[in-house]
C-alpha cells in the first residue's frame, strides 16, 4: 500500500476507508472528517480509532464517572486526582503514594499468560510515570466455575503470567482476590493493582511543554504485537469463537511482555528522575504511540512534531499505521530539555536501554507526524486524546431485577442438626471461593524488596515505606459480583466498605480509593443501568467515608454473546499506618486470648457464600450497608492497634463468622472455643454476611479496656469465645478438629489445579 | 575496623538492596558493585544477590557469568575471597565453575515462594561458622530454577568432603538431589545457597531472623583474621 499523506488525503477525498473494521462507528468517522475538514489519512484514522475506543476514551462511562469528582469529599491528602496516569496521595513525612488498579481482561482470556503478564507491566509503568518507585502489586482475579475445563486453561496461565512477570520485575505481590463464578466463564477478569512511593517533589506529569524540548522514546523496540488491543480486543463483545481453543483470531492483538526489559526501564527511569532530567513523561500502554504523543501534546502548552521513521523497530516491515497502533510493551516517552539530552542518553546507555529522539515540542498547537519527510498526521491533539465522543447511553432497570430480589435466600432450607451444621461449615470453607489460595499465592514472590509486613492471606497487604520511622501503607481490594447483581448500588458500597474495613483491620487509616469497574456491554441498557447504579453508589459512599476516588479504569464488553458478567466493581482502598510495628495480623497466635465479635449480625443470607455453596442460589437483597458504622468500626480497630490492645483482628465478609474464625485459627495455628449468640439461628450466626463486623483477639488484661472503649463509642462488642486447643468448638453445637478443617480448606485448589 | 561487603548488581538483580540491608543489619558496610565494573573496591567479601539477571535468558546465570565484574570475582574467589551466591547468585557461581553442579527447573515446574526449613550441615565454611552444628532454621525460598543437580560422583564427593552446607527439611521444594539447598567449594570460602537468608534478618519482614548468622559468620571470620 502506498503512503497515505495529508497531501494525498486532500487530493483524494473520496477514498473509502475501513473505519468499521478499526472499531469506529459511522457517526464517529463523520466527526473526524468534520474536525479535520477533510478525510483522515490512514495514520490519522488509526490514531483516532484506538484513542476513541471505549477503553481509551471512556465514551460510555464519562458522564457517570464525573460523580467521583462532583461528590469528592474534602480531603487534604489528595495531591493528584483522576485524569493522570494514577492518583497521588500524601501519606506524611514528605512521602507521596500513587496507586491504581486496571483491567487486562480480554487479552487474558485470549492468551492467559501474556495477557496477565502485560497487565502487570502496564500498571507498573503507569505508577512509574508518576515519578514513583513501584513497591508492590496485587491481583484481583475472577474466573469461571472452578471445575470447568476452560478454567484449567485460563487460571494456571494467568497465575504463571502474573508470577512470571511480577517476580522477574522484583515487585512483591501482597494480595488480591480469586473468585470463581460461572458468569465469568468466557470473560475472566484479570485486574492488576500497583502502588508506588516517592517524595512530594518527585511527582511527574504527562505533559509536553516548552518549544524546542525533545521527545525521547526509550525502552523496547516497537514490534507488531498488540495492534488494536484497546479497540478490536478490549472494546468489543467476544463472540463464541474468540477464546479457548476454538479460534485464535484475536491473539495478535495481545501484547507480549519482557519483564527483564521492564526492570531495566524502571531502574533507568528512576535514575533519570533522580537527576531531574525529565520535564514530562508518559508510558506507552494501550494505544501505544498514538496515546503517548497525543496525550503529552494535549496536556502541554504547545504542539508536537514527530519523525515516525526514527522509531526503533523490531520488524522493519511495519507500516506507519501499525507503528502508531502497536502496543509493544516496555516503552516510555519523555520530554527532555535539549541541555539534558546528553546526560539522558548516558543513563539509558548505562542500563542498556535504547533511547531515541523521535521529535520535539513545537510552538504550534498541532500534532504533526512525518514519515521519511512526508506528513502523515496533522491533527489538534486534544481532539484525539481528550475530546473524544461522549455518549449518554440509554439505561433501564432490567425487568428481571424484581424477580431476582424477591427470591430471598433467607427462605432456603438450613442445616437441621449439629452434624449437618458441621458438614455445611466444612463444605463452605472448602468451596473454591473460600478455600485457601496458597496454591496460587505461593507462585508469587512476596518477600522481594524486604519491606513486606503483611501479605495474603492477611486482610490487607502492608509495606513499609520508611525503614527509620516505620511509616507504611496498607492496601486491600474487594468486590462481590453476586451482591452487585442483586443490587448494584448497594453492592458497590459493600465492596468499598469491605476494602475499607480490611485496611482498618490491619491498623491502617483508610485514605483513598481506586476502582476497576468490570461490566458487560454498555450498549445493553440493563448493563448500563448496573453501571450507573454502581458509580452512584460508590461516589455516594466515598463521600460519606471521606475517601476520594483517585483513579482507576473501566472495562466494558465483558460478555459473550448476550450474556454479561455480574457487575463487578473491584474497589481498592489505600491506608496509611504511622508505624508498621503496630500492624494487626489475622491469626490467633496466643492461646487464652479473648475473642470479641464487633458489630451486629442480622439475618442476611441472600447473595452469601452459604447460599451459593449449599444451594447454588443467587437471589434476594444483599446485606444492608451502614457507612457510619463502618467508620466507627474502623476507628475502633485503628485505636486498638495503635494502643496495643488487640493482637489479632479479622474482618467478616464472605462466609461470615465461620470463615473468619477458620482463617484466624488456621493462620495462627490455634483452635477456639466459641459460643454462638443464643438469639440467632446457628446458620445465621455462622454464615450471615452482615457488613460492619470484625472479630478481634485481645489479651485478657486488655479485654475490659477494649470493650469499654466500644461501649463508650456505641459499637456492639460481644465476647464470643477464647483461643484454645486444637479444635474449633462451637459449644452446644459441634466440635471439629483443626486438622480436619485444614485438610478441607487447603486441599481444594491443589486438587483442582495442582 | 569496618568490614566491607560488596553486593553486585547485574541487570535484572532483584534482591541486591535486600542483601545490602542484611549486611548492614549484621554490622558490616555494604558496598554496591556494578556488573560492568571490574573494580571490586577492595571489599572483604562479595554477595551475588538473587534475581533474574539478564532475564534468565539462555540459562540462569549464563550471561552474568561473563560480565566484567565476574572476572575479578572469579579470580579473587580462587585466591580466597569469601563469596556468597544467593539464588540467582548460586546459579552464577555454578555457571562460573566456582561451584560444581547446576540449578534446573523445579520438578513441579512452578515458581515457589515459601518459608523453608533447613538444616545447616557444615559450620566450617566462611558463611556458616556462626551456626551451631545441625542447627535447624527457617528462611524464605523463592525460585523457579532451584533444583540442584550434579552427577552421582560429584554428589558423593560433596557429601564426603562435607561441602553440603544446608539441606532442605520436611519438604524438598524443587526436586534438588539429596535435598541439597547449598554447597561450598573445597576451600569453604565460596558458598552457593538457593534459599534467601537476606529475607530473614528482621522480625517485621521475615518469617524469622535465622538468616542473619550467614552474614555475621563472615564478619566474625574477617574480624578474627
Amino acid at each position: 500500500m502506498s503512503l497515505d499523506t495529508v497531501k494525498n488525503a486532500l487530493e483524494h477525498p473520496g477514498v473509502e476507508q475501513p473505519f468499521a473494521e478499526l472499531g469506529l462507528k459511522p457517526d464517529e468517522y463523520t466527526r473526524i472528517r468534520e474536525i479535520l475538514g477533510r478525510r483522515p489519512t490512514s495514520s490519522e484514522l488509526a490514531m483516532y480509532s484506538v484513542m476513541w475506543s471505549e477503553h481509551c476514551s471512556y465514551k460510555s462511562s464519562k458522564v457517570h464517572l464525573r460523580q467521583f469528582g462532583d461528590k469528592m469529599p474534602e480531603n487534604d491528602a489528595m495531591l493528584v486526582g483522576i485524569g493522570e496516569n494514577a492518583g497521588v496521595v500524601d501519606v506524611g513525612q514528605g512521602y507521596a503514594v500513587t496507586f491504581k488498579v486496571e483491567s487486562h481482561n480480554h487479552p487474558s482470556y485470549v492468551e492467559p499468560y501474556q495477557g496477565a503478564a502485560t497487565g502487570i507491566g502496564g500498571i507498573v509503568r503507569d505508577i512509574l510515570a508518576m515519578g514513583a518507585r513501584p513497591v508492590a502489586v496485587m491481583d484481583p482475579l475472577r474466573f469461571g466455575a472452578a471445575e470447568h475445563p476452560d478454567t484449567r486453561r485460563v487460571l494456571p496461565g494467568v497465575v504463571a503470567g502474573i508470577g512470571g512477570y511480577g517476580n522477574c520485575l522484583g515487585l512483591p505481590n501482597i494480595g488480591g482476590e480469586i473468585v470463581f463464578d460461572p458468569c465469568y466463564q468466557g470473560n475472566p477478569l484479570v485486574n492488576a493493582l500497583c502502588v508506588g512511593v516517592m517524595k512530594h517533589e518527585d511527582i511527574h506529569l504527562a505533559q509536553a511543554s516548552g518549544a524546542g524540548n525533545l521527545v525521547i522514546l526509550y525502552g523496547a523496540r516497537t514490534g507488531g504485537d498488540g495492534i488494536g488491543g484497546v479497540s478490536v480486543l478490549a472494546s468489543e463483545t467476544f463472540t463464541e469463537n474468540d477464546g479457548g481453543g476454538s479460534g485464535p483470531a484475536k491473539r495478535p492483538a495481545v501484547q507480549v511482555g519482557d519483564p527483564f526489559q521492564e526492570k531495566l526501564l524502571i531502574e533507568c527511569t528512576l535514575e533519570l528522575f533522580r537527576e531531574h532530567l525529565v520535564a514530562g513523561i508518559q508510558d506507552l500502554g494501550g494505544a501505544g504511540l498514538s496515546c503517548a504523543t497525543s496525550e503529552l501534546a494535549s496536556a502541554g502548552s504547545g504542539g508536537m512534531r514527530v519523525e515516525l521513521d526514527t522509531v526503533p523497530l523490531r520488524d522493519h516491515t511495519l507500516s506507519p499505521e501499525e507503528i502508531l497502533m502497536s502496543e509493544s510493551q516496555e516503552r516510555m516517552c519523555a520530554i527532555v530539555e535539549p541541555a539534558h539530552v546528553a546526560r539522558f542518553m548516558e543513563i539509558c546507555d548505562k542500563w542498556d536501554v535504547i533511547a531515541t529522539v523521535v521529535g520535539e515540542v513545537t510552538e504550534g498547537d498541532r500534532l504533526e507526524i512525518f514519515w521519511h519527510g512526508e506528513q502523515i498526521v496533522d491533527v489538534p491533539p486534544r481532539t484525539v486524546a481528550h475530546e473524544g465522543p461522549v455518549y449518554e447511553r440509554p439505561y433501564a432497570r432490567p425487568q428481571w431485577q424484581d424477580t431476582l430480589q424477591a427470591d430471598a435466600a433467607e427462605r432456603l432450607p438450613r442445616p437441621g442438626t449439629a452434624e449437618e451444621l458441621k458438614a455445611t461449615l466444612l463444605k463452605v470453607v472448602a468451596s473454591p471461593n473460600l478455600a485457601d489460595k496458597s496454591w496460587v499465592t505461593a507462585q508469587y514472590d512476596k518477600y522481594v524488596l524486604g519491606n513486606t509486613v503483611l501479605a495474603q492471606p492477611e486482610d490487607s497487604g502492608m509495606v513499609r515505606i520508611d525503614e527509620e520511622s516505620g511509616l507504611g501503607v496498607a492496601l486491600a481490594t474487594d468486590g462481590n459480583g453476586r451482591f452487585c447483581k442483586l443490587d448494584p448500588y448497594t453492592g458497590a458500597q459493600l465492596a468499598l466498605a469491605e476494602a475499607y474495613r480490611n485496611v482498618a483491620t490491619t491498623g491502617a487509616k483508610p485514605l483513598a480509593v481506586t476502582d476497576c469497574l468490570n461490566f458487560g456491554s454498555p450498549e445493553d441498557p440493563a448493563v448500563m443501568w448496573q453501571f450507573a447504579e454502581t458509580t452512584r453508589g460508590l461516589a455516594d459512599a466515598c463521600q460519606i467515608l471521606g475517601t476520594p476516588v483517585t483513579g482507576g479504569n473501566v472495562s466494558f464488553y465483558n460478555q459473550t454473546g448476550e450474556t454479561a458478567i455480574h457487575p463487578t466493581p473491584v474497589v481498592g482502598v489505600l491506608g496509611v499506618i504511622d508505624d508498621v510495628e503496630r500492624r494487626t495480623p489475622i491469626g490467633f497466635a496466643e492461646e487464652g486470648q479473648i475473642i470479641l465479635l464487633l458489630g451486629d449480625t442480622h439475618e442476611e443470607l441472600s447473595g452469601s457464600a452459604w447460599a451459593q455453596v449449599a444451594h447454588d442460589h443467587l437471589g434476594g437483597l444483599p446485606p444492608k450497608v451502614d457507612l457510619e458504622r463502618e467508620r466507627l468500626l474502623a476507628e475502633i480497630l485503628i485505636a486498638g492497634s495503635r494502643d496495643g490492645m488487640i493482637d489479632a483482628a479479622h474482618d467478616l465478609a464472605d462466609g461470615g463468622l465461620a470463615q473468619a474464625l477458620v482463617e484466624a485459627c488456621l493462620t495462627g495455628g490455634n483452635g477456639a472455643r466459641v459460643v454462638l449468640a443464643e438469639d440467632l439461628d446457628p446458620t445465621v450466626a455462622l454464615f450471615s454476611e452482615s457488613a460492619g463486623r470484625a472479630i478481634v483477639a485481645v489479651p485478657r488484661s486488655e479485654e475490659l479496656r477494649f470493650s469499654d472503649m466500644c461501649k463508650v463509642r456505641g459499637l456492639p462488642c460481644a465476647r464470643i469465645g477464647v483461643v484454645d486447643g486444637d479444635t474449633l468448638d462451637f459449644q452446644g453445637h459441634f466440635t471439629v478438629a483443626l486438622d480436619e478443617v485444614r485438610a478441607a480448606h487447603e486441599g481444594t485448589l491443589k486438587g483442582l489445579f495442582g | 575496623m569496618t568490614i566491607r561487603v560488596g553486593v553486585v548488581t547485574f541487570p535484572g538483580s532483584l534482591d541486591d538492596r535486600d542483601a545490602q540491608r542484611a549486611v548492614r543489619i549484621a554490622g558490616a558496610e555494604p558496598v554496591a558493585l556494578w556488573h560492568k565494573d571490574k573494580n571490586l573496591q577492595q571489599v572483604d567479601a562479595v554477595v551475588l544477590p538473587g534475581g533474574f539477571s539478564y532475564g534468565d535468558y539462555l540459562r540462569c546465570g549464563a550471561i552474568s557469568r561473563f560480565s566484567p565484574v565476574m572476572e575479578s570475582v572469579i579470580e579473587q574467589a580462587q585466591a580466597g575471597l569469601p563469596v556468597l551466591g544467593i539464588c540467582n547468585g548460586f546459579q552464577i557461581l555454578c555457571e562460573s565453575h566456582l561451584l560444581p553442579g547446576a540449578l534446573t527447573r523445579n520438578d513441579h515446574l512452578h515458581f515457589i515462594c515459601r518459608d523453608q526449613k533447613l538444616r545447616i550441615e557444615n559450620v566450617s565454611s566462611a558463611w556458616t561458622s556462626d551456626f551451631a552444628p545441625g542447627q535447624e532454621i527457617t528462611v524464605p525460598l523463592k525460585n523457579i530454577d532451584g533444583g540442584f543437580v550434579a552427577d552421582e560422583r560429584t554428589l558423593d564427593m560433596l557429601e564426603a568432603e562435607g561441602r553440603v552446607v544446608a539441606r532442605y527439611l520436611d519438604v524438598n521444594p524443587n526436586g534438588s538431589r539429596r535435598d541439597i539447598a547449598g554447597i561450598s567449594n573445597a576451600a569453604g570460602n565460596v558458598v552457593g545457597l538457593m534459599p534467601h537468608p537476606e529475607h530473614a534478618v528482621e522480625p517485621l519482614t521475615g518469617p524469622t531472623t535465622e538468616g542473619l548468622p550467614f552474614f555475621t559468620s563472615i564478619l566474625k571470620r574477617l574480624v578474627n583474621a
